[in-house]
């Protein structure tokens, strides 16, 4: 039997391998371990909002806002896949857009307005997207789901803004929020346990036309 | 990732002389590229200077009629910029066919030019790489290579440069705008900021240690079929293995760049003389002394096949 914390390398390094094959198709090249820290921690003051509420941090210049989030802000609703930049399980919306807040500094959102799942919506009144998250059973193992409702309501925002996708045929006429477009809009969230047509079924009912 | 000291810079000239009496000192914008290396430590810096406050994220137009974009304007708004997707078509195509919409909103213009390659040997730090470490030798020549260069490239690395963006700027005959410690400015054509590897592939860029990116200016628009053509192992969110930039007149001549070939944006004079004749003939003109290893050489087809994809799109 393999102990817990075996256990639990196991599963990170999985998600590390399926999650450098989303940018690297031909070998899973930062399928490594990150190396030891090196060097003294040097401390930074941070504040910002999130879910409304603000926060001062002084805080390691290393750490990302996905791991301020979790580990200083006890908000594990953002979740840690592979933590290149690659999966969006960390998706997260500051000032109104979805990125990935593991590949940013918490030291460089001094005053931003940061929304979590957490913030979307709560187990008694879900969140219009986690409600039909629930419906369409856009998820199995639930590990990439925040991060999919959080870009999915963002993405929204932007097409409502008229920014154009890869697979936008025109890029002087309106957008439309096809189920192409939401499939291209939503490719930088992997979901290994395959639920993507459940996921875009839920999205479709939420904001897209059939198309 | 090593311990570094933090700071927010709020002018540009300030920036660049942060940068400049320290070589272990980098800029960070988007991070989305160097947080990336700094956790892998293959970029180690012990000074971050942050250039998010600069206030480089508008894009002008120019009195000659053409665009200056900051350096800190993301992917995302460069793509939706209505100018841009009316009189720069190519340079909106390659930005949305580049990462994910997470990434584009983070990006920044300067970022992704100056983002590093994706050769999965620079990433295995378990591994010789000469980009890496200078003098180790290069792990792709004998190994898996089927992603990288198969022109422009040297004995001591064949790595490519993996932006999108860079290669419809190269077609647009975009150049860069800098500032340096002593606050003088300088520009420099982008067919002039990335180094040929040679025997020094560490040695990536032109910019001096702490020369800031403030802008990329395009030149006034010149109209022609637009066209970003991308080749790659998905249909979205993944690196090219090669793509193409095309901005093709009414009477079949225009200009061409490549991308996921080579070092850097590759365009061709000679290339682009043949364009009337076909691919068949710019591929042949475009590729000449092309050294590809048995794993890529896949890429010359390809190419030819690609740019004869986007003539005829241009065409149509
Ligand atoms: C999973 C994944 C998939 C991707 N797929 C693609 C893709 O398909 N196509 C593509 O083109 N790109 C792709 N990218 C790369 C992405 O485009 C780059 O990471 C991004 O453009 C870098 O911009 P940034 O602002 O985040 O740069 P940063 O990470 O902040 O900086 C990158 C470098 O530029 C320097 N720098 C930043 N600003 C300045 C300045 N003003 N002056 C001087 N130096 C400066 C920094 O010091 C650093 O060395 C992908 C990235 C990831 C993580
Ligand atoms: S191709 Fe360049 S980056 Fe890749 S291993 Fe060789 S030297 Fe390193």
């Amino acid at each position: 039997m393999p102990n817990p914390s075996e256990l639990a390398l196991n599963r990170r390094d999985l998600m590390v391998v399926a999650g450098a094959c989303a940018a690297l198709p031909a070998m899973g090249a930062s399928a490594h371990a990150q190396p030891a820290p090196v060097g003294a921690p040097v401390l930074h003051d941070v504040s910002f909002e999130v879910n409304g509420r603000r926060h001062a941090l002084s805080i390691d210049t290393r750490t990302t806002l996905l791991d301020a989030l979790r580990e200083h802000l006890h908000l594990t609703g953002t979740k840690k896949g592979c933590d290149h930049g690659q999966c969006g399980a960390c998706t997260v919306i500051v000032d109104g857009q979805r990125i990935n807040s593991c590949l940013t500094l918490a030291v460089m959102h001094q005053n931003a307005s940061v929304t979590t799942i957490e913030g979307l919506g709560t187990a008694d009144k879900l969140h219009p997207m986690q409600a039909a998250f629930v419906r369409h059973d856009g998820f199995q193992c639930g590990y990439c789901t925040p991060g999919q409702i959080c870009s999915g309501v963002a993405m929204f925002d932007e097409i409502r803004a008229g920014i154009p996708s890869h697979v936008t045929a025109d890029l002087t006429a309106a957008v439309v929020a096809s189920e192409t477009e939401i499939r291209e809009r939503m490719s930088g969230n992997i979901c290994r346990c395959g639920a993507y047509s459940n996921i875009v079924e839920a999205m479709v009912e939420i904001g897209g036309r059939q198309g | 990732m090593r311990a570094f000291t933090y700071e927010r810079a709020n002018s540009p000239a300030a920036a660049a002389a942060a940068a400049a009496g320290n070589p272990e000192a980098k800029f960070i914008a988007g991070g989305t590229n160097l947080l990336d290396l700094m956790k892998l430590q293959i970029e180690t810096p012990s000074h971050l200077i942050d250039v998010n406050g600069l206030k480089l994220d508008t894009i002008e137009t120019t009195d000659d009629g053409g665009l200056r974009i900051g350096a800190l304007v993301r992917n995302t708004a460069l793509a939706a910029d209505a100018r841009v997707r009316r009189d720069y078509g190519v340079l909106s195509r390659a930005l949305l066919a580049g990462a994910s919409a997470q990434l584009r909103n983070r990006a920044t213009t300067a970022g992704n030019l100056l983002q590093r390659t994706r050769c999965p040997y620079f990433y295995d730090t378990a591994q010789p790489c000469n980009k890496r470490e200078p003098g180790s030798g290069c792990s792709a020549l004998g190994g898996f290579s089927r992603q990288l260069g198969v022109i422009g490239v040297s004995e001591a690395c064949i790595a490519t440069h993996p932006s999108d963006m860079a290669v419809a700027m190269r077609a647009l005959d975009g150049t860069v705008e800098t500032v340096k410690a002593d606050a003088t400015t300088r520009t420099i054509p982008l067919a002039e900021l990335h180094r040929a590897p040679g025997t020094t592939p560490h040695l990536e860029t032109t910019l001096a240690q702490g020369e800031l990116i403030t802008a990329v200016r395009l030149p006034r628009p010149i109209g022609g079929r637009q066209i970003y053509r991308k080749v790659r192992d998905r249909a979205s969110y993944a690196f090219a293995l090669v793509s193409v930039a095309a901005v093709i007149q009414r009477d079949g001549s225009g200009r061409i760049a490549l991308g996921g070939i080579a070092p850097r944006p590759w365009r061709s004079e000679a290339a682009e003389a043949e364009l009337r004749r076909g691919a068949k003939a710019a591929a042949a003109a475009l590729l000449e002394g092309a050294r590809p290893t048995r794993e890529n050489a896949f890429k010359l087809p390809l190419v030819e096949r690609t740019l004869s994809a986007v003539l005829s799109e241009a065409r149509a």
